[in-house]
């Protein structure tokens, strides 16, 4: 949950969690499906330290027409083999950035910073994982489970998009997973329905202890609302359009629930309030239960859509009807 | 090697090359990739009387060579400062100067008299007057020399001692008419410029980008806007100290702004592209005094040549 952001950077300068600003040779780009792009990229002091739910920045292109980074969640670290760590990111392309990264091939540099921000907490005894990810959000869930079952955990998936090409590599999900459920919008691959139709049925057929879950917010909420009425903890990892990374730039904050305790009056109830997080370093990976996500503003432009993590699944995804109910926030 | 130290208002400063405020976050942030000793020093975060919640999102845009911002001042208020941030960055031997901002006169004034009692190893003050005047809906401080004048007069009271810096904002039809009401009322320098006033619109949604609407426009596109400011107030008050910033990315960039007559410059936005764009440009600088034969950097403050 919710800490001191001080804590947390002073955790991580002591830790050997810092954040480096490296570059990184690609090894070799390929596609998933039609629709994704991969790269691997060589860096190795990323590639030893990065948890899964954390996040590179990467430099896209020179020049400055398009100033910002932008933020990728790891897919992957391969560990073995001839090079020193590399890390895979996938994307699809969705602007000026992206489009210059699905040209990168072998043998180019590429300009990233990283590890950034918080990523999953592993549960602590043996217990049965469900993971829930949506369009391109599923990307830092592959990550995940190859941690969770390196570690003796069962790992479920229930893997979602609008359609049969955006789904994010379901041949390995149906690899990795002891129960996968492969649900389309449209119904061009799968069961026809949203992730959230076939959740309550996963969590009890496999007994779920956690959920983890990344994608569309509307999609996050949701689950967030199943998890807490099966009592069950739930990780979510946020999107938001950011532009630093590191933490000094203030724009990718998340509206959490924070309880303060009322001034002496001990026989109070505390209060709630809201504060915002940065995703970048109190994030990405929150407690689905302290996010307040009507607080979250949508839509977003999907010009703009390429500067969060895993590119908003967004804008594109499912839920994307009932995403957009949702009023932003009054002043 | 080229001599980059300069006194700015009183204040002696190992480099000219700062960090502008709000791009370096507290300093911990910061240090992760820059030693902070090698600053010239960091302008830190704007700090106000009581915590700030700060807007919401979306708080950011992309725009062509730049970035809009609507943040609204996120910050957990000057007493945090003074308790936790200031003493870190001392312990780094880093030049700190502060950055404060309200939304009444009171509460600058409220917020410099916690410096001046709790401030011990602040260097400056940065006012940050480019925040609504809630006794005057209609206007920032910075957009009125009346405004402007009332802040800094009730600043520089409480910190009769300490080197004042009010940020001018860009968005104004005189920039030397609100500089002279700031010097008048007792500003030691001028922080020159802040970010432009700009909006942009998803056409899809036909909503803002931004949640606040409008924001700040920073960034390479600023850049002119930022070395023309400074050029004119300097022309107008040739002896004043100006801290320079609006859009530095590389060395040419912040020698442009000194050539127009900043005597220090701030890095802004760069510092999210790349967090060591500060001490590149350093070096960039001592580079350039070398193969020009400048001695010290106060040689080239101004020294642009519009005549002939």
């Amino acid at each position: 949950m919710t800490e001191h952001p001080d804590a947390q950077t002073e955790r991580q300068a002591s830790g050997g969690g810092a954040m480096l600003l490296t570059r990184g040779e690609v090894l070799g780009h390929k596609k998933y499906g039609e629709h994704y792009h991969s790269l691997t990229i060589v860096a190795p002091e990323i590639g030893e330290r990065v948890q899964p739910g954390q996040f590179v920045n990467i430099r896209c292109g020179e020049g400055s027409a398009h100033i910002l980074r932008r933020p990728f969640s790891v897919y992957r670290v391969h560990k073995r083999g001839g090079w020193a760590s590399t890390i895979e990111i996938v994307f699809d392309i969705r602007g000026a950035g992206t489009q210059y990264l699905s040209q990168l091939r072998a043998h180019k540099m590429v300009d990233l910073v990283g590890p950034l921000g918080r990523g999953f907490a592993l549960p602590k005894g043996r217990a049965h994982c469900l993971l829930v990810g949506g369009g391109i959000g599923a990307a830092p869930l592959f990550f995940l489970a190859d941690d969770l079952r390196n570690e003796g955990h069962r790992v479920d998936v229930i893997l979602g998009a609008r359609s049969n090409r955006m789904l994010l590599n379901p041949i390995e999900v149906r690899r990795l997973a002891s129960i996968a459920r492969v649900v389309t919008d449209d119904g061009s691959t799968g069961e026809q329905g949203l992730v959230t139709d076939v959740l309550e049925e996963t969590i009890e057929r496999s007994e779920t202890d956690i959920i983890y879950s990344c994608g569309p917010h509307a999609m996050l909420e949701a689950v967030s609302a199943i998890g807490a009425e099966h009592k069950l903890p739930v990780q979510v990892a946020v999107e938001e359009l950011m532009a630093c990374g590191f933490g000094v730039c203030m724009t990718c904050v998340v509206p959490l629930k924070t309880k303060r305790k009322a001034s002496r009056d001990k026989d109070k109830e505390p209060e709630e309030e809201i504060t915002y997080a940065r995703s970048c370093t109190e994030g990405p990976v929150f407690n689905g239960a302290s996010v307040v996500w009507n607080g979250a503003a949508r839509p977003v432009a999907e010009d703009q859509a390429e500067l969060s993590t895993a590119g908003l699944a967004v804008a594109q995804g499912s839920f994307e009807d009932s995403a957009g109910e949702h009023p932003p926030p009054g002043n | 090697m080229a001599d980059l130290s300069i006194k700015l208002a009183g204040v002696e400063l190992s480099s000219p090359v700062l960090v502008a405020s709000g791009t370096f976050g507290s300093g911990r942030e910061g240090s992760f990739f820059v030693d902070l000793k090698e600053l010239g020093g960091i302008i830190v975060k704007s700090t106000t009387l009581a915590p700030w919640k700060g807007k919401p999102t979306p708080r950011m845009c992309e725009t062509p060579s730049g970035m809009l911002n609507a943040i609204g001042i996120q910050n957990k208020g000057i007493d945090h400062f003074i308790a936790h941030d200031l003493p870190w960055l001392l312990k780094k031997k880093a030049s700190v100067i502060a950055s404060i901002a309200g939304n009444t006169v009171e509460e600058y004034v409220k917020v410099a008299d916690k410096l001046r009692s709790g401030g011990r190893g602040v260097a400056a003050v940065e006012v940050n007057i480019s925040c609504p005047n809630l006794e005057d809906s209609s206007n920032m401080f910075s957009h009125s020399p009346e405004a402007t004048a009332a802040v800094v007069a009730g600043v520089k009271k409480a910190l009769p001692k300490m080197a004042v810096f009010p940020k001018l904002s860009p968005n104004v039809t005189s920039l030397p008419e609100i500089a002279g009401a700031a010097l008048e009322a007792g500003a030691d320098g001028l922080s020159l410029i802040n970010t432009l006033f700009g909006m942009a619109i998803d056409v899809e949604h036909r909503r803002p980008k931004l949640a606040g609407v409008t924001g700040g426009l920073s960034g390479p596109a600023l850049r002119p806007v930022a070395v023309r400011a400074v050029w004119e107030v300097h022309r107008a008050f040739p002896h004043v100290p100006i801290i320079g910033q609006g859009g530095i990315i590389s060395a040419n960039d912040a020698l442009e702004l000194i050539l127009a007559g900043a005597s220090a410059v701030a890095v802004g936005t760069a510092n999210f592209v790349n967090a060591r764009a500060s001490i590149e440009v350093t070096t960039g600088i001592c580079e350039y005094m070398d193969r020009h034969g400048i001695a010290s950097v106060s040689e080239l403050v101004g020294a642009v040549k519009t005549e002939g």
